[in-house]
């Protein structure tokens, strides 16, 4: 299989002119608009990668006049800090995002849910959001953004929680069905989307659906924003085509000692040296919602997961049992294996904890604890116990 | 209709039904524990777990419903396995001391783990790492967090049923926990002590402080002379717990068994019941009165009623401008109480420093009412101890009765008499229904102008119930109500009453009398009624009280022959100065958290 090269891209922080591209929108039917991101294959980048069109086109077709649009900038997941420099740099683009969404499936209010560590962004996008909405005036489009600050919650990204939490009520997931696009935020069709997702989607509108579609892979459609962190030369943001594999990925951004890239950050998967080279970077492979974190030769990856399990075992909401039991008992597992109190077998016992959890969590907090617990031991098994 | 199929066997339901409703329509049980019929899906034990043909996932069977075509597994390999790590799970973070647990062989969890054998434990004691500390301040309710599964069952009741939020869950992840208001114990908060939510808990993490042993030692003490009262709803609830049938009438066996359990007298809180009907029917004519005759703008109506302290706490804590319309009366326990050391402390002529009243209550909050510093007319504590329905059943197995061949016995004299109207009080409804009877009466002389005495529109199970009686012909002494609407509503459970108070807050609702019970269904469905309660058994208990009621000879309270021999003999009249002393009380505000 030939992967595509590290090839860098420049749509999500292209400098446009909103207004322009609004102009054109306005214009267009709903069923246009949708149409174009159905057509440009793009999946969400918060993490789940549902395909964005598809849910737009879920919420359109609802009946009912009260709807919302929900900007995820939650940006909790571990080594992610892309949404922010977007949100920084390019916010009118994320409002226009939210606009033609409204535009798609009939929503009067956005609401941009914002992580509460990003306070200090609040008065510009203030600011730029009195902007927006004089010229959302102008256009004659009735549409106004709210903006909501998180607590520090990692579990409020998920978005029923999100949704409890700007209800004002505690960020516990919900059951499903029903999914937001028939019952979301105050109960009503809401369509969630992520920051980037949202500008992407502007980007779709202003060049084409198939500008977009030509980048990428037949499973990850167009480009993505990395969050690139951890033993590495060159940390930072880049927006990279889908498509390549880790090993050129390592190739591009390692520091020529890389023993595992954890792609997608704690909820996702630890990725071996071994498997570098025929791993994808994408839905067909490792997915990501932009986390990557590279870890070279100094590091235990059995500090790695105690970290990661700390995390979880702190995070999850605590509401179901799996994900809020489970989590302590692969923590203190994986303790009780190192200390030797328990023998190398119970790793064995953890794994299908881990794939309890997997399947009978609630949400997918306690749903992707075991990609990085299983990856990890699977790979790294003498880190572990010795 | 959807069909689908379960286990190999097809099933066609309505659509909304969960995959649970179905299952058990083929007669597969699928276990649960966060799920009660009276709450909303919570879904997050996920004992519930059950598989879909090719699905990735698990369901929650409770919280997912039917798909055309579902092919659902309640017993795979898959299921099962989680399940079992599920349960384990669940274990593991328990403290299972069973033996010592006040809900050894009544807890859900202990169920569950009986039923998949779970031997060997195969993680590890979480435990060890975490610190609690059991609540025991309240005098209705204990809390032991260690014994908390988190299924939210009682969050849900306090926040959904009770409109409460006296429990709300607090932190995260590990630490996540079943709390209150920063954490102060259930006595400081603004809990009523309904026991709504220890009657749904699944494990011992809420259980009703018991005084039991107490009980006993007053019972085997020579010096003591104890006194037993029962309130109305036992008789409809008490059988449940002793192997017979929701909605058996159970009042003779129970009053064999209390006197086999060797209680001096077997007395009736029924009696006081209808007190309370002549003193609180005299007091809302009497506002009346005030009102209309004397112009008294400081009258306040509406009144309501005061006979469960559920309420009565609840409008204490929430509704604080409305303490003068709450009607004086103490509930029958208090009257009841008062009355034992006082009135037949006499007539018996026993020191009234050896008489011990228990009390056999439906209710949790009914502990809490004896604890009130207001409640020592006597001189004494008026009621010593009270029982819940739960904790008799557990006196009655301890003492090795065979409940279910008891033959009837009957309530001793002085304070066992009682009339219909006296047993109506365990239903929503019945207080108003009782006052109407007597009230009506008092003031024109007549019966209530309804069928067999049944007034309908106040009973049943709406959240809010009104109704009205016109008032014409009155004797000479009332003429000042001819033809006046008297407009009356009705709530039980408090998110009910909060809903009401709001509207007479609002001007919304005009009426002059409130009847509130502070859980659903009334009394019937207290908090210290047998475990499971849900809106089923309600209405067979409700239709038992009924049922005794149309039994009584006497229907109405100020007919019972004892409640006119106590007026004649020691209280005088209504709302005389032996009554003041006695049966009212007065009420306090409280902090808002
Ligand atoms: C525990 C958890 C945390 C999440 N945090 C985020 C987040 O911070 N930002 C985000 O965009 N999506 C997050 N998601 C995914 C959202 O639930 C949701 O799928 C996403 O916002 C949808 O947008 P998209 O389709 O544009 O990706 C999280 C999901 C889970 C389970
Ligand atoms: S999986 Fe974890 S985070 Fe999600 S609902 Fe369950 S406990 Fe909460
Ligand atoms: S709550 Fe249940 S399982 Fe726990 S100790 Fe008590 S009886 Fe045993
Ligand atoms: S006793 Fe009643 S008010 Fe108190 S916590 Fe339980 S349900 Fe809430
Ligand atoms: S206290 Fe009882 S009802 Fe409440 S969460 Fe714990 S186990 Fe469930
Ligand atoms: S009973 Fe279904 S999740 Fe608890």
């Amino acid at each position: 299989m030939k992967n595509i090269p590290v090839k860098r891209v420049d749509l999500i922080f292209e400098k446009i002119v909103c207004k322009e591209i609004f102009k054109k929108i306005i214009s267009m039917d709903p069923e246009r608009i949708i149409q174009s991101v159905i057509d440009s294959g793009l999946k969400g980048r918060g993490g789940a990668g549902f395909p964005t069109g598809l849910k737009w086109q879920f919420a359109a077709n609802e009946k009912g006049d009260e709807k919302y649009i929900v900007c995820n900038a939650d940006e909790g997941e571990p080594g992610t800090f892309k949404d922010r420099q977007i949100l920084d740099e390019v916010p009118e683009k994320v409002f226009c995002g939210m606009a033609i969404a409204s535009k798609a499936i009939g929503a009067k209010y956005g609401f941009i849910y914002l992580r509460g560590e990003y306070y200090f962004l609040v008065s510009k996008l203030e600011k730029k959001m009195d902007e927006f909405h004089l010229l959302m005036k102008e256009m004659g489009h009735d549409f106004r953004i709210l903006l909501r600050l998180g607590s520090g919650a990692y579990i409020c990204g998920e978005e029923s929680a999100l949704f409890e939490s700007i209800e004002g009520k505690r960020g516990e997931p919900r059951n499903k069905p029903p999914y937001p696009t028939a019952s979301g935020l105050f109960n009503k069709p809401t369509c969630i989307n992520n920051v980037e997702t949202l500008v992407y989607t502007v980007m779709i509108l202003k060049y084409g659906a198939s500008h977009f579609m030509h980048l990428g892979t037949k499973d990850s459609r167009g480009s993505k924003v990395f969050s690139v962190s951890g033993d590495t030369p060159k940390a930072g943001i880049y927006e990279l085509e889908l498509g390549m594999s880790v090993d050129e990925f390592v190739e591009e951004f390692g520091d020529g000692d890389t023993k595992a890239v954890q792609v997608g950050g704690a909820a996702g998967f630890c990725v071996p040296r071994k498997r570098f080279a025929d791993t994808v970077i994408g839905f067909e492979g490792v997915p990501t919602g932009g986390s990557m974190k590279l870890f070279n030769s100094s590091r235990s990856m059995y500090n790695v997961m105690h970290n990661y399990l700390d995390f979880f075992a702190e995070e999850s909401c605590g509401q179901c049992t799996p994900c809020r039991v489970g989590c302590q008992q692969l923590l203190k597992g994986i303790e009780a294996v190192k200390k030797g109190e328990r023998s190398s077998k119970y790793l064995d016992e953890l794994v299908k904890l881990a794939t309890t959890m997997k399947l009978a969590s609630k949400c997918g907090l306690g749903q992707s604890v075991g990609n990085a617990f299983s990856s990890i031991v699977e790979n790294f098994k003498e880190e572990i116990i010795y | 209709m959807i069909k689908l199929s379960i286990n190999g066997l097809l099933v066609e339901v309505p659509e909304e039904t969960t995959i649970l409703e179905a299952a058990k329509k083929l007669n597969f049980r699928i276990p649960t524990l966060c799920n009660h019929d009276d709450l909303c899906v919570a879904g997050n034990c996920r004992v519930c777990v059950v598989e879909q043909l090719g699905g990735k996932a698990l369901f929650a069977a409770c919280g997912t419903p039917v798909a055309e075509g579902m092919q659902i597994l309640t017993n795979s390999l898959k299921v099962r396995t989680a399940r079992k790590h599920v349960i384990e799970l669940l274990l593991s973070e328990h403290n299972a001391d069973c033996t010592k647990c006040y809900k050894n062989g009544q807890c859900e969890l202990q169920n569950l783990a009986n039923e998949f054998s779970v031997g060997d434990h195969i993680f590890l004691d979480l435990l060890a790492h975490k610190e609690y500390t059991i609540d025991r301040f309240s005098p209705s309710i204990q809390k032991d967090d260690s014994k908390c599964i988190r299924c939210q069952r009682c969050v849900r009741t306090c926040q959904e049923l009770q409109g409460v939020n006296a429990l709300s869950v607090a932190y995260k992840g590990m630490h996540q926990k079943i709390s209150t208001f920063f954490d102060h114990s259930m006595a400081e908060v603004i809990c009523t002590n309904c026991g709504q939510c220890i009657n749904r808990c699944p494990t011992g993490a809420l259980v009703e402080r018991t005084y039991l042993d107490e009980v006993w030692d007053a019972i085997l003490d020579p010096d003591k002379h104890v006194i037993v009262q029962t309130a109305p709803a036992v008789r409809v609830g008490l059988g449940e717990d002793l192997g017979l049938s929701p909605g058996e009438r159970v009042t003779g066996k129970m009053v064999a068994a209390l006197k086999r359990l060797g209680f001096n007298s077997v007395l009736d809180t029924d009696f006081t019941a209808d007190l309370t009907i002549v003193e609180e029917g005299n007091e809302l004519l009497s506002r009346l009165k005030k009102a209309i005759v004397d112009k008294d703008e400081n009258t306040a109506l509406p009144m309501t009623t005061s006979c469960s302290p559920g309420w009565v706490k609840f409008i204490e804590h929430t509704f604080p401008e409305f303490l003068p319309n709450v009607s004086t009366c103490k509930s029958p326990q208090q009257m009841f109480g008062a009355l034992a050391k006082t009135y037949y402390a006499r007539a018996k002529d026993i020191d009234p420093k050896k008489i011990v009243t228990v009390s056999i209550m439906p209710c949790t909050a009914k502990k809490y009412e004896a604890d009130r510093p207001e409640m020592r007319s006597s001189g004494y504590k008026d009621v010593d101890y009270v029982l819940t329905t739960r904790e008799l059943a557990r006196m009655v197995r301890q003492a090795g009765i065979d409940f279910s061949q008891m033959k009837e016995d009957h309530f001793d004299r002085l304070m066992g008499a009682s009339s219909g109207a006296g047993v109506i009080f365990g239903a929503t409804g019945g207080v108003m229904e009782a006052a109407l009877r007597t009230a009506y009466e008092i003031v024109t002389g007549r019966e209530v102008p309804f069928t067999d005495l049944n007034i309908m529109p106040v009973r049943g199970f709406d959240g809010i119930k009104q109704a009205s009686v016109k008032i014409e012909n009155c004797l000479d002494e009332w003429k000042f109500l001819e033809g006046v609407e008297l407009k009356c509503a009705v709530a039980h459970g408090l998110s009910n009453a909060r809903e009401l108070m709001r509207a007479v807050k609002n001007g919304d609702l005009n009426v002059h009398f409130i009847e509130i019970m502070a859980c659903p269904g009334g009394c019937l469905g207290g908090g210290g009624q047998p475990i499971p309660t849900n809106q089923k058994i309600r209405e067979e208990r409700a239709a038992a009280i009924y049922e005794e009621d149309m039994s009584m000879p006497i229907r109405k309270s100020h007919e019972n022959p004892e409640i006119l021999q106590l007026y004649e003999e020691f209280l005088g009249e209504p709302l005389g100065h032996k009554s003041h002393e006695l049966l009212h009380t007065h009420y306090k505000e409280r902090e808002r958290y």
